[in-house]
């Protein structure tokens, strides 16, 4: 088993599914961070066979929650204080996300004004559906 | 203050009330000359259409208001490259109230987040164009006297046809309303209309080719024109655009009570010969959307009915 050091503050993204840990490094913006980061690709899980893990040191402010939400949403996200999980924060589909996602619309208004922010609501939960706020066009990845 | 970016911002009541104010600047006209004296109205059309802009024109010069505007993007800034928000912003320092056309969808949305006046969206691309979806409804209700329980007929361009999407999100709002959508396979109605509006609220709907086959069942039939300039490729709009012509043949084949709507203008989708049947009502609806307009500017004006 391999061991890396516990975390006295900071972030354990638990539950995510194996080998898109790295999707999420940079999706959040990871990369760009000084603190320490660690990566577990392929640990062994009860409930998910494998998933990865990310410790990110430090506050809960370097993390963007609603675009975790909306990568995956069944990700764990603990926050440790003094080398205990103080809080386990369960992720839901964000009901807007903004700058996150680009419309591909050729018709939408974001195509000619480079300045509009980009922002999709939730249309649909069941099927996790987004769509553009300016032209509901459906956003498929 | 209010906007109009979508058919659906005014709930089943709103409309009625408006419907209710249109039917009555319908009747007595000449009371509401002067409610909109020393009002302007800013007409910004970034594409032309003569007809909505000048329906809009005409509710407020017969409200006693007066009306300023461009009518396409070349006789505007935005061919300096200037934002619909920057435009809207000064605009909203020049008149009271504004209908705006653009090409591209969602720039009324855009307008009404920057504008400091009521936004009307006259048309934004192939998105929505509520005012069209208001005068139908009143045309509607003004011709069957009700605004449920019936079967309506949309037949062409179903896929680009803004003004069939705006009817149909407005119409599955009453009950019992059924639909019979009459498109050739490339121009079927667009899949979020289907799944978000149709069968996200129990819509009987069948979708077929055949405007024959349609005709018997229906108390509506809206013809829609099949648009060139929505088309990529010329050849893909020359295959299409005859395929759904109607004469007089296949007015036989209708109730007698039923009734014809366009949105106008049309090309060759509805024959000339069937302009004098009593069931052919589309140029009475381009004068119910100057009512409805007049109704819509007045009640965003938030003006008194007079009495």
């Amino acid at each position: 088993m391999l061991n890396i050091s516990g975390l006295k503050e900071g972030i354990v993204l638990d539950h995510i599914e194996a080998g898109k840990s790295l999707d999420i490094y940079y999706n959040l913006g990871l990369d760009e961070l000084e603190c320490q980061v660690a990566i577990i690709k392929n640990a062994r899980s009860n409930k998910m066979g494998r998933k990865d893990i990310i410790k990110i040191e430090g506050g809960l402010d370097k993390l963007d929650l609603q675009v975790l939400g909306y990568i995956d949403h069944n990700i764990t996200v603990n926050i440790i204080r003094d080398d205990k999980i103080v809080e386990k924060k369960r992720l839901k589909l964000p009901s807007r996300i903004t700058n996150v996602i680009r419309c591909k619309n050729p018709r939408c208004i974001t195509s000619i004004e480079q300045e509009l922010p980009h922002i999709f609501y939730l249309s649909d939960e069941k099927t996790e559906t987004y769509r553009c706020l300016y032209c509901e066009q459906k956003y498929s990845k | 203050m209010r906007h109009l970016l979508n058919p659906l911002d005014f709930s089943v009541e709103e409309t009625e009330r408006l419907l209710e104010l249109a039917t009555d600047i319908e009747q007595n006209l000449p009371k509401y000359s002067h409610v909109c004296d020393g009002k302007k109205l800013a007409t910004l059309f970034y594409e032309p259409s003569t007809r909505t802009r000048l329906s809009f024109e005409s509710a407020m010069l017969s409200l006693g208001g007066s009306v300023l505007g461009f009518s396409s993007a070349n006789s505007s800034s935005a061919t300096k490259g200037e934002s619909v928000s920057d435009t809207i912003r000064m605009i909203s320092c020049y008149a009271d109230i504004t209908a705006m056309r653009h090409p591209k969808e969602g720039a009324a949305l855009v307008a009404s987040n920057a504008a400091k006046i009521p936004v009307i969206n006259a048309g934004d691309g192939g998105h929505q164009h509520p005012t069209q979806t208001l005068t139908d409804l009143m045309t509607i209700r003004s011709l069957t006297g009700r605004l449920d329980n019936m079967t309506i007929g949309l037949c062409g361009d179903l896929k680009f046809g803004r003004t069939v999407h705006s009817l149909i999100e407005a119409m599955v709002r009453y009950p019992g309303i059924r639909f019979y959508l009459i498109s050739p396979d490339e121009l079927r109605i667009p899949g979020y209309i289907r799944q978000d509006v149709l069968e996200a609220n129990n819509i009987e709907y069948k979708e077929v080719n055949n405007l024959d086959d349609a005709m018997p069942q229906l108390d509506i039939l809206y013809m829609t024109r099949v648009q060139k300039e929505r088309f990529f490729n010329e050849e893909d709009y020359i295959r299409l655009k005859d395929c759904y012509i109607l004469d007089k043949k296949k007015m036989k084949l209708a109730k007698e009570d039923m009734f014809v709507l366009h949105p106008l203008p049309r090309v060759n989708e509805i024959s000339t010969e069937v302009d004098d049947d009593p069931r052919a009502a589309y140029f009475r609806q381009a004068q119910y959307g100057v009512y409805v307009r007049m109704a819509l500017i007045m009640t965003l004006l938030e003006v008194e009915k007079p009495c």
